[in-house]
């Protein structure tokens, strides 16, 4: 079998979302690790070296086109199966099937969809400004944490950021043991652990970054 | 359990054949037994129909004990009715209260074209099983039964995967109309057996291209296939199908 027909054949498309997906879990690990630092309580001093290390450092910048070149294939897809897979029914039914499925296993669709649009807003705030100025193409480093304090005193944001913190959240519910059913865990002693650990997983990351904008807009931390 | 009787309105679909338009029509059927069977009232509702000069709504049907596949139905919303692990002839009309009306619907899949009414094309199965079904054996007299010794974990796994009928009620409650619960069962029984072993790669690699060939969904693991699937298939089987995939194509030679 060549690759050419691994990666057009619907396994290998699920192959492709699962790599990608177990990939982006581990990048958010990172992310929201580095993040909880604000709760330093140290005027952002210990963040804003974690920021400027993500930056700054060669290694975290090579991992970084990993990590956009595993997003846009996750993305590309991932829209790519969703639509092909609604094609697949040109008639629907009168009474709908919904009990047997859990409602974000069968929205991943547009769950991501929302995720990619809280993306842009997310990466407009903080990521094209930051890099811009760490290159000194706009001056001098700019202080993330300061930034973050900012952008996290309007409401609207606040909500924003909540609400794609839960689009994310029910996207792994479903996306996390997807994912290692699809890279073949079938063991009975596993399913159960990954039913657990991708719900515990899911809680904790929603919970994680939503609080980090609840946080700087009801001045938890200083 | 009390027997009772009663009257029932049936919203069923009416397709004339898999060119025209169908639709539903609704048909008032009285004094059923709650001890029918889901067909047999169907079959009152038929009597009735060519006694009022009408064309009686074709299903398929076979069996009518739950074992042979051939009955399909999607009734109110599920896959062979509400009742757990049950097919639609099993299905008894006791799981319905006096008044109801019920909407019966046809298996919806691109890759099951309805042929009339309630009946669908379900032989694109056949060409998956013919795609790799099968396994190799010598011709001359029957192996002993015990000259190959398996592990019972395994073959009551495999059992467990064989008791798949193929009535696509997998495919028919799937959002994306995949048949990945189908396949699975299939590969699975087979690879879980020594006997599996000499077309184990090529069995997953030409079953999943024939699937892809017609049309069915590729699987998103929803589980709503798991929990309508008369013969309690688990979805364990389609990780196991996917690591087969993965394994195969990994170690494939070209």
């Amino acid at each position: 079998m060549t690759w050419k027909q691994v990666f057009t054949s619907s396994v290998g498309k699920k192959l492709v979302m699962a790599f990608t997906g177990i990939f982006l879990i581990l990048f958010l690990i990172v992310h929201a690790g580095l993040n909880a630092c604000i709760w330093a309580n140290d005027g952002g001093e210990m963040f804003n070296k974690g920021a400027h290390f993500m930056g700054a450092n060669v290694v975290p910048r090579i991992l970084e086109i990993g990590l956009f070149v595993g997003l846009i294939l996750h993305i590309v897809q991932g829209l790519m199966l969703e639509l092909d897979n609604r094609k697949k029914r040109s008639v629907g039914y009168a009474v709908a099937y919904s009990d047997g499925s859990k409602w974000y296993s069968r929205s991943m669709g547009i769950l991501g969809t929302l995720i990619l649009l809280f993306l842009v807003l997310h990466l407009s705030d903080f990521w094209f400004p930051n890099r811009a100025h760490q290159n000194f193409v706009l001056g001098e480093e700019i202080d993330l944490y300061a930034k973050m304090k900012e952008t996290f005193s309007v409401l609207w944001v606040v909500i924003v950021y909540v609400l794609g913190c839960l689009s994310l959240g029910y996207h792994l519910a479903h996306g996390f043991q997807s994912a290692f059913r699809t890279v073949g865990v079938h063991n009975r002693k596993y399913n159960l652990m990954l039913v657990s650990l991708g719900l515990g997983f899911s809680i904790v990351v929603t919970l994680a970054f939503a609080m980090m904008p609840l946080s700087f807009y009801f001045g938890w931390i200083n | 359990m009390e027997h009772y009787n009663m009257n029932l309105t049936v919203k069923v679909w009416r397709q004339k054949n898999s060119r025209e338009k169908g639709g539903f029509q609704s048909y008032p059927v009285k004094d059923i037994s709650s001890e029918m069977s889901f067909l047999e009232m169907i079959d009152v509702l038929n009597e009735q129909l060519i006694r009022d000069g009408e064309d009686p709504i074709a299903f398929d049907h076979d069996c009518r004990e739950g074992i042979c596949g051939m009955c399909s139905m999607y009734i109110n919303g599920k896959p062979h009715g509400a009742w757990k692990a049950n097919t639609t002839c099993q299905l008894h009309m006791r799981a319905f209260k006096d008044g109801e009306t019920i909407t019966v619907e046809p298996w919806r899949a691109g890759a099951f074209p309805v042929i009339k009414d309630l009946m669908v094309d379900r032989s694109a199965f056949d060409r998956i099983i013919q795609a790799g079904g099968y396994i190799s054996v010598n011709t001359g007299n029957a192996v002993d039964g015990n000259s190959l010794p398996i592990n019972k974990d395994k073959a009551d796994a495999s059992f467990a995967a064989a008791m798949c009928i193929g009535c696509g009620a997998c495919v028919a409650a799937c959002k994306n109309s995949s048949a990945m619960l189908f396949l699975s069962a299939k590969v699975s029984h087979l690879a879980l057996l020594p006997q599996g072993e000499p077309e184990r790669k090529s069995r997953v690699i030409n079953m999943v291209a024939q699937m892809d060939k017609e049309g069915f969904g590729a699987c998103t693991n929803t589980g709503a296939c798991e929990a309508t699937c008369p013969k309690e298939i688990s979805i364990s089987n389609i990780a196991r199908l996917n690591q087969e995939y993965l394994v195969a194509s990994l170690t494939s030679d070209k």
